[in-house]
């Protein structure tokens, strides 16, 4: 059992007030901690003093695991980190080891595996809209988003077979070659998202509940997301634009025409505009990628034995929920030596207690589906 | 036989049994209305498996709820822990037997009747209360906590909404209501050349807050305080909770409907020629259309059973059917028909409400409650009484 180190409420006019505190478990079993988050909430009254995560309830040890597996039997594992975007994991683990084996992949994989990752960023937003819409008491949104996130889904399986946990790339490139109708797929399903993006905007955005739930709410400006390490939505909300897929291309994410989205304040109704913006700003980018895809092979010359030689890698990339960080050590041998994962959950989860305090406890649900967080990521 | 129906007990006294037997039906009902109707705004199909289109379901559940093991936490108060939900279920009934299903179907016209009501459901809170004090849980209190704040606040506009109907009927009578409407030849909420309307809206937001439904279902927030007051309360127990919260859904209708639409009037109760489509046409059509759905579906269920539940339920709508072409039947049930038209339309909207809205939280409500609809039912009043002042002489 964890300690429960909290710090000394802030001087406010209910601390300075002698009333009864109260600590509240809330979960790992509660409906809204998105899986099995456990956070223990100080409250006075339902004001929020400070708010405790305990984490590991869903931990396997993967990187441990990393260490006595081949580099092969690895990638699986990746993709049951963060299952709602496994094909951002399973890139992010492929482009560490092609880093360290330093291999060329060819034209024709890069762009196929950038329509993935991007169809999965939607997937991802998808989710996290309508069970952060769940959690603020709208229990539509999230029929809704199910029924466009199945879309996502069935191009994951008409490419590789499996929906959720893809394995969608190997190291090198790609396994598989498109099938004939996933330029299509991909087109359709970006027209769908489009138009089903105002649909929400019509149904969340213009309501005044929605807007006086989520403005001015777990606000987290640019300083506090530098300090805590938070990245992705979070940090663009807060008017940081920080994006890796434009700071630091990787995948010819440089050949594509795209914005970043931002907004100022960092609060949760921005985080929520951010995340709408980059769906539709996915589309863009799978439009141009479907457009272009180049011929050639799908692989690179990676032989059937990885075997990379002795050194490091740490290679980072933009998953839906921030930077994703893969950091390899190989001696030599047939397995990592060590494996490193940033995961975006973890280190965004960590401002919890920042964003929670002076909130009431239904802004604390508001609060936990904004940072988006998934517990396989946070506990690995 | 004639000298029973004259006894003044024996009438209320056979329709207060049949309200106590019916109502957890009805009330089962109106459950799978709610399913249904937000399946069909959430893009599935709702309950399915327990008969055809699982219009047995309420019969399965309440099966289910009535053989679960009873549990009482270990630290709980027992004896308010098992007060709570009888005292919830007992007000919320008690609360029926003013209300004027129909010109002849009422238990009593007393003629305090909205004020009754409005006690009723008042005490109603004390039970989420104590439910939620006695189980020594603190997701319960917190629950309770804003049952009770939401009541205290929200109770306020209700208040000033009655009032301003009570004041341009004239009576606090629930049928002298009705029959102050069919006189003035006009629904309540179009009064007062339609400022009956500020009241009439402000009725149906703060009804919504006292019966805690979405989006002010704070005392059982699920996302929050997991179940709020009735955390810790299962099986039987929690479905006498369930009950009464639908028991009140439908009270505060009825109190609405009465109040602002006409109670068991029909639509333009003084245009004569309205009275065929309005008291025959329109309930028998209705009647029919709905067996024809159901006649349609008895070819789609595979299972025998189904098929025979399917066409039983067409022949019972087409029965109502021909009870409303015939004049003396009609004329028993038309008001019957046309108050529970009205309530169906209520508790649509109330379901509604909570497929679109998301939740307030605690505060806004509180802000909305008082610095909104206080202030603005307290003009509502004002205007309203100056308009009928200077109108009414």
């Amino acid at each position: 059992m964890a300690a429960t180190t909290l710090a000394p409420p802030p001087e406010t006019a209910e601390t300075f007030l002698d009333s009864n505190e109260i600590v509240l478990n809330m979960g790992p079993q509660h409906p809204s901690t998105h899986g099995v988050l456990r956070v223990i909430l100080k409250l006075d009254g339902e004001t929020v003093l400070g708010a405790d995560c305990v984490i590991g309830y869903l931990h396997r040890g993967v990187e441990k695991i990393a260490e006595n597996r081949t580099y092969q039997q690895f990638a699986p594992y990746v993709d049951r980190m963060d299952y709602v975007a496994a094909v951002s994991n399973g890139l992010g683990y492929c482009m560490a080891v092609e880093r360290l084996l330093d291999v060329e992949i060819p034209p024709r994989a890069q762009a196929v595996r950038v329509i993935l990752t991007e169809v999965n960023r939607i997937a991802s937003h998808l989710l996290w809209l309508g069970t952060h819409a769940l959690d603020i008491g709208a229990i539509t949104p999230v029929f809704l988003c199910f029924r466009e996130r199945e879309e996502a889904l069935k191009i994951f399986e008409n490419y590789c077979g499996a929906r959720l946990t893809t394995h969608a790339f190997r190291i090198g490139g790609l396994q598989y070659e498109t099938h004939d109708t996933f330029e299509k797929e991909c087109l359709a399903f970006c027209d769908l998202i489009e138009e089903k993006v105002k649909e929400y905007h019509d149904l969340l955005t213009g309501n005044r509940i929605w807007v006086r739930r989520t403005k001015g709410v777990g606000i987290l400006n640019a300083q506090d997301c530098k300090d805590y390490g938070v990245t992705g939505p979070l940090l663009r909300a807060a008017g940081v634009e920080w994006d890796l897929r434009k700071v630091r291309p990787y995948c010819g994410y440089e050949k594509y025409d795209f914005d970043v989205p931002t907004a100022e304040t960092g609060d949760t109704f921005d985080r929520y505009i951010v995340r709408m913006q980059e769906m539709e700003q996915s589309c863009r980018i799978i439009r141009q990628a479907v457009g272009a895809i180049p011929e050639g092979p799908i692989k690179g010359k990676v032989g059937k034995v990885i075997k990379p030689p002795p050194g490091e890698a740490y290679v980072s990339i933009e998953a839906p929920k921030g930077e994703l960080g893969y950091y390899v050590v190989s001696d030599g041998s047939l397995n990592p030596y060590r494996l490193r994962v940033r995961p975006p959950s973890f280190v965004n989860l960590g401002a919890l207690d920042k964003m929670c305090r002076g909130m009431l406890v239904a802004d604390v649900v508001a609060i936990i589906g904004t940072i988006d967080i998934v517990l396989g990521e946070v506990d690995r | 036989m004639e000298e029973l129906l004259a006894n003044p007990y024996i009438g209320p006294l056979v329709l207060t049994v049949a309200i106590i037997l019916v109502f957890p039906l009805i009330a089962g009902y109106i459950v799978l209305a709610e399913r249904k109707v937000l399946a069909d705004l959430q893009v599935r199909l709702g309950p399915m498996r327990v008969g055809p289109y699982g219009v047995l379901q309420p019969l399965a559940d309440a099966l289910k709820l009535m053989i679960k093991e009873d549990i009482i936490p270990a630290r709980a108060d027992k004896w308010i822990f098992w007060l709570a939900p009888v005292l919830s279920t007992f007000t919320a009934l008690t609360a029926f037997a003013v209300l004027p299903l129909s010109d002849r179907l009422y238990v009593a016209d007393v003629n305090i009747g909205i004020l009754f009501v409005l006690a009723m459901s008042s005490i109603g809170a004390l039970g989420l209360i104590l439910g939620g004090w006695s189980a020594n849980s603190k997701y319960s209190l917190m629950g309770s906590l804003r049952a009770a704040a939401q009541m205290v606040s929200y109770e306020v506009p209700l208040g000033f909404a009655t009032v301003t109907a009570i004041m341009c009927a004239g009576t606090l009578s629930m049928q002298g209501v009705i029959q102050a409407q069919l006189e003035r030849g006009v629904w309540g909420a179009f009064d007062n050349y339609g400022l009956m309307l500020i009241p009439a809206v402000l009725f149906i937001i703060a009804g919504t807050a006292e019966t805690n439904r979405a989006p002010f279902d704070l005392p059982e927030a699920e996302s929050e305080l997991v179940a709020g007051f009735h955390t810790e309360y299962s099986g039987f127990r929690w479905a006498l909770f369930f009950l009464a919260e639908y028991a009140a859904i439908v009270v505060i209708s009825s109190l609405c409907v009465t109040l602002f639409f006409g109670g068991w009037l029909r639509p333009f109760p003084n245009v004569e020629f309205l009275e065929i489509p309005f008291n025959t046409v329109f309930p028998a059509g209705l009647c029919v259309l709905i067996a024809l759905g159901c006649l349609k579906g008895v070819g789609k269920q595979v299972i025998f059973g189904f098929r025979i539940v399917m066409a039983a339920i067409a022949a019972g709508f087409l029965g109502a059917a021909g009870l409303f072409v015939l004049p003396v039947t009609n004329e028993l049930i038309i008001g019957l028909f046309w108050f529970a038209f009205k309530l169906g339309v209520m508790v649509y909207l109330f379901i509604w409400y909570r497929g679109t809205f998301p939740r307030f939280r605690y505060d806004q409500l509180m802000d909305v409650g008082w610095k909104w609809l206080i202030p603005i039912s307290m003009i509502g009043l004002i205007l309203n009484g100056a308009v009928q002042l200077l109108a009414r002489g």
